[in-house]
């Protein structure tokens, strides 16, 4: 038996569907029949490339991919050719699920009053009927980093895959590490424009510096004793090393005071946004410290600025060596995570380094590249088919989707909008 | 060496009232002495022009009463011996506020509710911040601290004004004496201050520049109205505002774009502003100059910017380094252009700067006499006042000062400054002038002393045959007796001696350190060689200025040090995206000449063009952006629902560096709208990306002109917080009726002007009558369905159309109606979920407009997605199926079109202009960038020469920053870095 990627003609049904809902589509069920991708070109998310490659799928595994594989009997055959597959995007540093629409406070769930929140766990703020994530799902984008935003101390973030009946079915990764923003060394008045050395900013780091000495005599205590304390508590994964600290910031001297800091501590920093990590290279690979990039799609950070700037911060670290993962600001705004990706390429960074930066990297920075971030045989079967090119938004047709070998309805609010607007002027041109 | 006369100065408090007549009874024994002086000896600069050696200066009863070449004092006049000095005329500042109350500029929290009234008591304007009845003679009070400050500065003249508001009242002439004020008040009313600044006002109006621009204009038209026989209202505003027309106008500006700004509001009103300029005038002396105006130049010069942390200095743009190192030279400047000016010590930390200043300012290659110029007679002629001060002629003010030297090139003291012939002391004068050495004898010992620095400041010092060790000697005069104390060797005792002038030496008598009396006397020796150092430092000052940074248009990183020119270039074999019938033509030349396409074909004859080999290279018409909030200096009048009156033209920012990053994008025409705050928002400016020109020079020549309209939770204000649930409307039901409520008056105004009746000319109704009259169109920033029909019936019960619906994001919903209505649908691409009413905004919003038959276009209104306007124009064909060629048209031709300048630009066809972009790839791709990019023929960014910039930037950085260290090392006044970061305008920006 053989199944056909969507065609025209199933386009067409589409569109004429004028059956809307006010849900999300049902998540789909597990992976019952084992099935074949065939005649693809793979992505594979490491750099390297797979022509002609046949994937076999069972129970949610990739349980061979390579080219000229035969398909075993029983097996149900996707023909892919003249497609590419890549594995599914990982959006980091993202507020999908947690905020629904920005200006109403009522469903703003990404941001805890205080300065220090390293107890506030995104996972359970995790809205999985959210109706903007199926339009960012629809795009390839299949996990999501859960991120809160704060002061000092944002929170916990979580890895969730971005089709689930709940958060708790959603959860590839609770707590997969805690969020610290690192004190601008630079206060901005908003009014004047004026730009200042921020007066408190060594206190800022005192202070921050004082909270997590205290967590890990806290967290290093053999047995507890005294009062629990939840904020000191929830920094105990990051300082013994098994969760990650995500060390927010651009600026090269801020980049290397928080790693040095976090590194005293016992914890493995990450870098979040790390717009002049290029400058310190060399200190980062010898330190170990990957970086999430933040969006290409930005403003150079001063008037002086190159104009490419943050178009060409992703090559500037591919070709220093640093591991790195590339992101994209906000919520609904993920669905645009490959085109931010493939904007680098055009100013320089390989393609496959660019797939790798939405992909693998991402999923080896966060802790999750056992199972999820590449194409390869025993992981998870996550990923995409695309009738085109998945980075250019010129043919980044998503045909088809995969989490854990499920076979992901690619549907949402908007193409319904489309469907039923469709609806209105057909009938008045009937 | 002399014992200079020593001149006794009375107290001013003790000198009685000078022997004018007065209405002042005066208590006790008349005592009105006339203060008959005569000074000699002293170089007297009667004018810039005069400057007399050795002159004689008489004064009485506070005037000058001669002053010629030589020649004792008349007898009867109280002889002042001034050998060496130096007199000027005492300066006038022409811009101060001294004596003046305090300005109170308090301004309310963010989060307070409006002011929506004014707050002043009476029959006054009903703006706040008009304030033309301000007569600043009735608020001038003596300050005697002020004084002293400014007189010390050299200062004996203010024009005082009370810098407060909009129109800031009248300014008063006033002398630094200290007597009381019916004498130091010399003329009233000698000017008209104007400026932006609402300054304490907080009623809510105006809330940006263009408001303030349209305050003022309308403030004219209403005074021209309120003169005429038939009043409706009393307004004593209006009534002073009359009376200080004739006056010179003064108007403070910020910046030169700011002075641009203002003179086109002189040229509206016939009046031709004296504008108080901003110091980075040097930066645009032709178009200054084309205002006639005359300045009045600040020295305000940034201190150092301390760039000895590498990571700190970069906080500091090169803009700030430029203009650190350029500033001093403002005034060369702008002599040099020709433009006329008079110079002033506002915005000086204390006036005494003023001295510093004028230096820098001089070295810097301005002449001291148009300097002195500038601070004299300028002033005074400018004022109307040039028959009582500013030169020392004749029947002048006796307002001069005494110094030891030129005080323009040298560090001078400033000993004295009488004003209305009262004497002020700021110093003594020093009495004695020393040789350069002398041999001493005392006690049977002798030393070699030697004497260094200027009478004043004159340092001695004494060496023993035996020691070479040198010793300083202390010294003292009083009464013609000259104290003499040192000690000869390193340890023990002290010579003190006193002695008074024998010959060319001193003689007389003291104690050795023991105790013993002992002779003194000092012979002068032959003067020792000129010291080499100080040589060597006068010819490091004559050397002209030579400049690290360049100066460029405009003068911040990747400006143009020249500007382009339209050249004639052939693109050869590009794929063509002609935007026309002919669609996307393969391996095709165009040819462009004086700013026009010329041909577009296939094999073109170069015609000495320079050919560029366009081979595997896309070719399309510049990005139109038909929303977009850069390159304005504010967006929001929010303080009313309607401000159809202001006008984004005036605040036009041609100096941001974001149309640099625009043109990077491809982007070349651009409409600049007023934001979203308010239902009836400003006029829009249409403007191409013409990088290094003026504000005035970017519009785009002859096109309709535009409005604003907003819709939606915006001008409900439904996200400002609670403090803004004051202003009408906060429902959507006010917005539909703010609208039918400015129609409709603005059809009985129209009526009445048509009737001829003699109404009030209202430049918010003149507006809203052209968008009836169909002379003006609207652009409306709308999401929701029903608010576009609400506004298309409603635009058809008064018969005219809705011109544009811009980021509509709900056009999908209404495509149909909006066809049939005629009205265009500008989008947003993808964006959503942001706010309450765009959760229903989908990015197939484009394709269902467009098969509707909507002229579709995708906007930007965001700096950073403008720049890659191309890629957006690519999601039309990915959601949605859009073609190639017609998704482009979203960004291109369909914008041209909303605009009404599809003639013009949008499409390459021969004729048009030349505004152009070559890609290196499909211009709808991911991976496209714009290689060069031309507006009007000329080529305005280029990738390559992009990266040498970068180059050039670096070096030229580099070369400030060290220059800055060195200045710095040398003791040069530093101050911390700090920036300034553009704030991004978008829809809803809002000054509070």
């Amino acid at each position: 038996m053989k199944r056909h990627i969507p065609s025209v003609l199933t386009a067409l049904f589409l569109l004429l569907c004028t059956c809307v809902r006010a849900q999300n589509p049902t998540p789909a069920p597990p992976q019952t029949t084992p099935f074949a991708v065939t005649n693809a070109r793979v992505h594979v998310g490491d750099g390297t490339v797979l022509e002609s490659a046949t994937l076999l799928i069972s129970d949610g595994r990739i349980e061979n991919v390579g080219p000229n594989l035969s398909v075993p009997a029983g097996y149900e055959t996707v023909d892919a050719s003249g497609r590419d597959v890549y594995p599914g995007m990982i959006a980091l540093n993202s507020q999908l699920g947690l905020t629904e629409i920005g200006a109403v406070r009522a469903t703003n769930d990404q941001r805890e009053v205080g300065t220090f929140n390293p107890n506030a766990r995104a996972v359970v703020a995790f809205n999985t009927d959210s109706q903007v994530i199926p339009t960012v799902r629809c795009r390839g984008v299949l996990l999501a980093q859960a991120t809160p935003e704060g002061t000092l101390v944002g929170g916990r973030s979580a890895i969730m895959q971005l089709d689930g009946w709940n958060f708790e079915d959603a959860t590839v990764r609770a707590d997969d590490g805690v969020h610290i923003n690192w004190p601008n060394r630079n206060s901005y008045n908003w009014q004047t424009g004026d730009l200042m050395p921020n007066e408190n900013y060594d206190e800022q780091v005192r202070e921050l510096e004082a909270f997590l000495e205290q967590a890990v005599g806290y967290c290093g205590r053999e047995k507890r004793e005294g009062n629990r304390l939840l904020k000191l508590e929830g920094f105990c994964d990051a300082v013994s090393g098994t969760a990650r600290a995500y060390l927010h910031a651009d600026e090269a001297r801020n980049i290397q005071a928080g790693v040095l800091l976090l590194k005293r501590m016992g914890a493995r920093p990450v870098v979040v946004g790390g717009y002049q990590a290029h400058l310190v290279a060399d200190f980062l690979k010898r330190e170990d410290v990957p970086v999430i990039l933040g969006s290409t799609q930005a403003l150079p950070a001063a008037q002086d600025s190159p104009v490419d700037e943050p178009y060409h911060n992703p090559a500037l670290l591919a070709e220093a060596g640093v591991d790195f993962a590339i992101s994209h600001e906000g919520y609904w705004q993920q669905r645009n995570l490959p085109f931010v990706a493939g904007q680098a390429v055009a100013f320089g960074l390989p393609y496959e380094k660019a797939v790798e930066a939405v992909t693998l990297a991402a999923a080896r920075i966060v802790g999750i590249d056992e199972d999820y971030g590449s194409i390869v045989s025993g992981k998870s079967a996550t990923f995409v088919i695309v009738d085109g090119d998945l980075l250019d938004m010129r043919h980044s047709n998503v045909e088809k989707a995969y989490i854990d070998g499920r076979d992901i309805n690619l549907d949402n609010k908007q193409a319904e909008l489309y469907r039923k607007f469709g609806e209105k002027y057909s009938r008045q041109s009937r | 060496m002399t014992l200079r006369f020593r001149l006794f100065l009375f107290l001013a408090s003790c000198l009685s009232t000078l022997a004018a007549q007065t209405t002042f009874p005066y208590n006790g024994v008349y005592d009105q002495r006339e203060g008959y002086y005569a000074f000699t000896g002293a170089t007297v600069h009667v004018s810039p022009e005069q400057t007399l050696e050795n002159a004689t200066l008489v004064i009485r009863n506070g005037k000058v009463e001669s002053v010629s070449a030589g020649g004792a004092g008349p007898q009867g006049a109280v002889p002042v011996e001034l050998n060496g000095k130096h007199i000027y005329p005492s300066f006038i500042e022409v811009y101060g506020s001294y004596g003046m109350p305090e300005v109170k500029e308090s301004r309310g929290s963010w989060n307070s509710p409006p002011q929506l009234e004014s707050e002043t008591e009476g029959a006054y304007a009903w703006n706040q911040a008009l304030r033309p009845e301000t007569d600043a003679s009735a608020l001038f009070t003596i300050d005697a601290k002020a004084a002293k400050a400014l007189r010390e500065a050299g200062f004996g003249t203010v024009s005082t004004h009370h810098p407060d508001g909009i129109s800031r009242g009248t300014a008063a002439v006033v002398t630094l004496a200290e007597e009381r004020e019916n004498e130091v008040l010399l003329a009233r009313n000698v000017a008209h201050h104007l400026s932006f600044d609402k300054g304490s006002s907080q009623q809510n109006y105006p809330n940006s520049r263009m408001g303030a621009i349209a305050l003022l204009r309308q403030t004219y038209l209403d005074a021209e109205w309120y003169g005429r026989e038939r009043r409706e209202e009393a307004n004593l505003s209006l009534d002073a505002w009359a009376e200080l027309q004739e006056l010179p106008q003064i108007f403070a500006v910020e910046s030169w774009q700011d002075a641009l700004r203002a003179d086109r509001v002189g040229d509206e009103f016939d009046k031709q502003y004296i504008i108080k300029g901003s110091g980075d005038e040097y930066q645009r002396l032709d178009a200054l100059k084309e205002t006639g105006a005359t300045f009045i130049l600040p020295l305000t010069f940034p201190k150092t910017y301390d760039v000895s942390d590498p990571f700190a200095a970069d906080l500091v743009s090169i803009a700030q380094l430029r203009h650190w190192e350029r500033a001093p030279g403002n005034v060369a400047a702008v002599a040099a252009a020709g433009i006329p000016f008079v110079l002033t010590a506002d915005g000086l930390e204390k006036p005494t700067d003023l001295h510093e200043a004028m230096r820098k300012a001089v070295k810097a290659g301005a002449d001291p006499k148009v300097v002195l110029a500038a601070l004299t007679t300028g002033p005074a002629e400018l004022l109307g006042i040039a028959d009582r001060v500013g030169t020392l002629e004749e029947g002048m003010l006796a307002n001069f000062i005494i110094t030891d030297k030129d005080p323009f090139t040298e560090k001078a003291t400033v000993y004295q400054n009488w004003v209305q012939g009262h004497p002020f002391e700021l110093k003594p004068i020093q009495n004695v002038d020393l040789a350069s050495g002398y041999d001493i004898t005392v006690g049977g010992e002798t030393f070699t002393a030697e004497v260094t620095g200027d009478p004043g400041s004159q340092k001695m010092k004494v060496t023993t045959a035996g020691d070479t060790t040198a010793r300083d000697v202390t010294f003292s005069e009083s009464g013609g007796v000259v104290s003499f104390q040192f000690r000869p060797g390193e340890e023990g005792g002290y010579y003190r001696v006193n002695a008074t002038p024998d010959g060319e030496g001193y003689a007389g008598t003291g104690r050795d350190p023991q105790g013993n009396p002992v002779t003194f006397t000092a012979t002068p020796r032959a003067t020792t060689a000129p010291d080499d150092e100080d040589d060597a430092k006068k010819e490091d000052e004559d050397k002209p200025t030579e400049y690290k940074g360049r100066l460029t248009y405009p003068n911040i990183a990747y400006g143009l040090t020249e500007l382009p020119q339209a050249e004639r270039v052939l693109f050869r074999n590009a794929t063509v995206w002609t935007g026309e019938d002919d669609g996307i033509l393969q391996e095709t030349d165009v040819l462009i000449d004086g700013g026009k396409i010329s041909e577009v074909g296939q094999g073109l004859s170069d015609r000495g063009a320079t050919v560029i080999d366009a081979t595997g290279l896309h070719l399309t018409a510049g990005i139109i952006d038909e929303h977009s909030h850069i390159a304005l200096l504010d967006v929001n009048e929010s303080s009313e629902s309607s401000t159809a009156e202001v006008r984004m033209r005036d605040v036009v920012d041609a100096v941001d560096e974001n149309i640099y990053r625009q043109l990077a994008g491809g982007v070349t025409t651009s409409q600049l709208l007023h934001g979203s705050a308010n239902p009836i928002g400003g006029q829009s400016a249409l403007v191409k990306f013409r990088w290094g020109a003026t504000p005035e020079e970017m519009l785009f020549e002859d096109a309709d002109p535009f409005i604003k309209f907003a819709l939606g939770e915006n001008v409900k204000q439904a996200n400002w917080g609670d403090a803004n649930r004051v202003r009408y409307p906060q429902t959507r039901m006010g917005v539909e009726q703010i609208f039918e409520n400015y129609f409709s008056r603005a059809e009985e105004y129209g009526r009445a002007m048509k009737a001829g009746d003699d109404i009030r000319r209202d430049l918010e109704l003149e507006t809203l009558l052209e968008i009836l009259n169909g002379e003006r169109f609207i652009t409306c920033h709308s999401y929701q369905q029903g608010e576009i029909n609400m506004l298309m019936e409603l635009a058809e019960r008064h018969d005219f159309r809705v011109n544009t619906f811009t980021h509509i994001l709900e056009g999908y919903k209404v495509a149909d109606k909006m066809a049939e209505h005629g009205a265009a649908g500008s989008t947003f691409s993808d964006w959503w979920a942001y706010k309450f009413e765009v959760n229903e905004a989908i990015p197939y919003n484009g394709a269902l407009m467009h098969e509707q038959g909507v002229v579709t276009a995708f906007n930007s209104d965001d700096a950073e997605m403008a720049r890659r306007l191309n890629q957006e124009a690519g999601k039309a064909v990915l959601f949605g199926g859009v073609s190639e060629e017609e998704a482009w048209k979203f960004v291109t031709l369909n914008p041209a079109k909303m605009l009404h300048i599809d003639d013009r630009v949008g499409s390459i066809r021969a004729g048009k202009d030349a505004d152009l972009v070559l890609w290196n790839e499909n211009p709808l791709s991911i991976y496209a960038r714009a290689e060069r990019t031309y507006v009007d023929g000329k080529e305005y960014f280029n990738r390559e020469d992009n990266e040498a910039r970068r180059t050039e930037l670096e070096t030229e950085r580099n070369a400030l920053i060290q220059a800055s260290l060195d200045d710095k090392n040398q003791g040069g006044k530093t101050q911390s870095p700090r920036g300034n970061s553009r704030r991004l305008l978008h829809c809803d920006s809002v000054n509070h």
